[in-house]
């Protein structure tokens, strides 16, 4: 287990008490620094798309629009409507919002800089942060509104959905790293360990052993973080913002802290299960620096493709959503995990599990493509295009009825 | 000894789980509602089990205002009915009013008002693609890409007439003034930009595997309760049956031109969307051959018509083909200068009463694209 990294860097050893306090300041600015950042990069990517150019005129390129909006908030009025349950809708903000500040425990932003390296990583992150849907239906529930109590449901079926498939391909890497553990007799125990993960990923990323995996885990995140095409929870032409409509000010605001760091912190889990986290897969000694760059570079990189997601993908209806969990993505989480343990059991060599998953994941594909193809049967040419002749109408019925 | 009494235990009937239907009140400030309408959705859980519809919060009294103005005057309140049509509304006036009083517009003029009103066509469709795609979710990326094509034509409208969206351009008899000298030419250039448009929305929207499950089969109306409803227009030819004015009523030039009337096959959100779109292409192809038949000087005002407009006491029913359906304008006149009966039949009224037809089972999501499908404006619903 790592030391007290901070107390090292300054070299002075510090009581546990200021060092528990300087990495919490540490969080909270991060978390803080973060929300604002990617909301500015999230409207001006979104503009880009959208052919406009997004916030241009608060400071340089408009970088401080977001503190701006920070600031707006804190100022603004906190309304709670007369029919709310008080207590419920008043907490409601930070029982959302605390589980993800909790999250941040485990995660390896390189390999020193740890808050807690804790052995049970990958699973208190998945127990911790399944506890912000309490927050979301609190909120749902005590604003008293049909809008927010549809956005909290919708929320909580969702998560219930999307956390099964996620986690049960996570397992399939976990076996990876635990079978490589156990392979001169040792203990698998580590195998959870977020830190240990990035760690067996020196050679090959576990992408390439488990793109499937790493595609559900992201259909996953996009569904855990209600970011289209998995929006309905606060879909605006539907459920007007959905469980946070009745929120305003500061209030309003902890719910958009909350997102935006699980948005952040379930990108870098993904990255570390995934693309190897700090870990430089063609080189055995990686500096802390360098350490750094690759995390941000490879978290950047995929909030980007979140980000993209969002601009060009519709919504699906909250039916479909729950089918596509539970229909596809599950049995292909499942299959996957399968299909690692058997392969491993019988000593087959990684690349079979990297085919494999290739193999499943073109199956997945493959099976959305012919759906929609099937559905559409042609879009362009379901039309039945006649020339345009002059003809008049008489009162007969023009569909042939008598 | 005394008979053991025997308790019978009351037998606990476990209270059923009762489900009880909420009702959602969308509207008037919802923001898919597309304007002020409301509707109330009784909802089972997300599934919609009826739904009423709340009209009236537009209400102007426009045909009112149109019997206390004289025949003239009353053009700019026609912009106002369907303002994502206006120039549509216009010609459908002046026709009526034209055809009441046996007036004959200059062919010149035809053609202006028909590459006008199908400009319009498809700048409302463009506003149709934008706001549907926000209805299925597309975050304003399908809104701006609409949008900025409709701003193009809405520039060349403001070259034409001075206005952006209350044009009131087209007179009783012809046009107000004569169009710009490079009008032709922007209308050929507008044409390429709309038709990379028209492309650009396509390859976002059509094949997109979320959008066609989202809208197929979503909503389907036959053409027997499409018809029975009243519903024209693009609505009425997803469901199959080739009704355009344009060709069953041939009104103004439309039989010089060659273009296609498209009709969907099943009557789904998905086919309403695809009829759109294929009619945007059809309206830009019948603009291209007005600007190449177009004579390049000629009057563009009726010779000789009176100072005041009195037609003859008669009654008409003008109908032509909106970007919504059939937009027809029922008139009397008694002599005066001022029509004594004036009555709009909005296309988007009579759609929009198919909606608890098509609502009712389907899911909250549907009932918002199928809302956004009929493509409704609410001042031509209220008036």
């Amino acid at each position: 287990m790592p030391e007290i990294v901070l107390s090292e860097f300054a070299g002075l050893s510090l009581p546990d008490w200021i060092d528990a306090l300087i990495r919490i300041v540490f969080i909270v600015a991060l978390m803080t620094v973060n929300a604002l950042a990617l909301i500015y990069l999230e409207r001006k990517i979104l503009a880009r798309f959208q052919q406009r150019v997004g916030p241009t005129r608060t400071g340089p390129f408009g970088m401080l629009q977001s503190a701006a909006d920070a600031l707006k908030l804190l100022t603004k009025e906190d309304v709670r409507p007369t029919s709310a349950d008080r207590w419920v809708f008043e907490l409601a903000p930070y029982f959302a919002f605390v589980p993800v500040f909790l999250v941040f425990i485990p995660i390896p932003w390189t390999e020193t800089w740890i808050v807690r390296d804790l052995e049970l990583g990958f699973l208190y992150v998945f127990g911790v942060l399944g506890l912000n849907l309490v927050g979301v239906v609190m909120a749902g529930w005590g604003s008293d509104n049909k809008y927010a109590l549809l956005g909290a449901v919708r929320a909580a079926a969702q998560a219930i959905s999307y956390e099964l498939p996620m986690l049960l391909v996570s397992v399939g890497v976990i076996l990876i790293v635990a079978a490589r553990l156990t392979v001169d007799g040792g203990s698998a125990f580590g195998a959870v360990n977020l830190n240990v993960i990035a760690l067996e990923q020196t050679t090959t990323p576990f992408i390439l052993l488990q793109p499937l995996g790493f595609a559900i885990f992201m259909i996953g995140a996009l569904a855990e973080l209600h970011r289209p095409p998995f929006d309905m929870p606060i879909a605006e032409s539907e459920v007007v913002g959905g469980y946070f409509v009745e929120y305003s000010g500061i209030r309003w605001s902890f719910f958009f802290l909350a997102e935006y760091t699980a948005l952040l912190l379930l990108v870098v889990i993904g990255s570390t299960v995934f693309l190897g986290g700090w870990n430089f897969p063609f080189g055995e000694d990686v500096g802390l620096g360098l350490q750094v760059l690759l995390t941000i570079a490879k978290t950047s990189a995929v909030i980007f493709i979140l980000f993209w997601s969002r601009a060009v993908l519709p919504r699906l209806r909250i039916d479909q959503l729950m089918a596509f969990s539970w229909k596809v993505l599950l049995p292909f989480s499942i299959v996957q995990v399968l299909a690692n343990a058997i392969i491993l059991a019988y000593g087959g060599g990684e690349w079979i599990i990297g085919i494999t998953s290739l193999a499943l994941l073109l199956l997945l594909i493959g099976l959305v493509y012919g759906r929609a193809r099937t559905l559409s049967r042609g879009a362009g040419r379901s039309l039945n295009k006649q020339p345009a002749r002059p003809r008049l109408i008489t009162a007969h019925d023009p569909a042939g009825g008598d | 000894m005394t008979q053991a009494q025997v308790t019978v235990e009351p037998v606990v009937v476990e209270e059923e789980f009762d489900t009880v239907d909420m009702n959602i009140n969308m509207g008037p400030q919802h923001p898919s509602t597309h304007g002020v309408f409301r509707m109330v959705l009784t909802v089972d859980g997300e599934q919609v089990k009826d739904v009423t519809s709340y009209i009236g919060y537009m209400h102007r009294g426009g045909e009112k205002l149109t019997e206390n103005l004289d025949y003239r005057g009353a053009l700019g309140y026609q912009d106002r009915t369907d303002y994502l049509a206006a120039f549509n509304n216009e010609w459908v006036y002046c026709n009526a009013i034209e055809r009441l009083a046996g007036i004959e517009a200059p062919e010149r003029a035809e053609y202006v008002r028909l590459i006008l009103a199908e400009l319009n066509r498809i700048l409302s469709h463009f506003m149709f693609m934008g706001a549907f795609g926000t209805d299925v979710g597309f975050f304003g990326t399908a809104f701006t890409w609409a949008f900025k094509e409709r701003e193009r034509i809405q520039d060349f409208f403001e070259a034409v007439s001075g206005d952006r969206l209350m044009y009131n351009y087209f007179r009783v008899g012809g046009l107000a003034w004569e169009p710009y000298p490079t009008f032709v030419e922007d209308a050929r250039w507008l044409l390429r930009q709309v038709e990379a448009g028209i492309a650009d929305i396509d390859e976002l929207m059509t094949n997109n595997e979320i959008m066609i499950s989202r809208c197929r089969d979503v909503g389907r109306m036959s053409a027997e309760d499409a018809i029975s409803y009243g519903v024209t227009g693009p609505l009425l030819r997803a469901a199959g049956v080739p009704l355009d004015l344009r060709v069953d009523e041939p009104y103004s030039i439309y039989d010089r031109f060659d273009w296609e009337v498209p009709t969907g096959l099943r009557g789904d959100v998905y086919d309403r969307y695809l009829v759109r779109l294929e009619e945007m292409r059809q309206s830009v192809r019948i603009v291209a051959q007005a600007l190449d038949q177009m004579p390049a000087s000629g009057p563009i005002m009726a010779e000789g018509l009176p100072k005041v407009l009195k037609p003859p006491p008669g009654e008409i029913y003008m109908r032509q083909e909106n970007p919504r359906g059939e937009y027809g304008i029922y008139m009397v006149s008694d002599g005066s200068d001022k029509p004594w009966r004036m009555k709009v039949r909005s296309p988007s009224f009579h759609n929009l009463s198919s909606l608890r037809h098509q609502v009712r089972g389907s899911y909250i999501a549907d009932a918002v694209i199928i809302l956004g499908s009929v493509d409704i404006v609410l001042c031509e619903v209220d008036r």
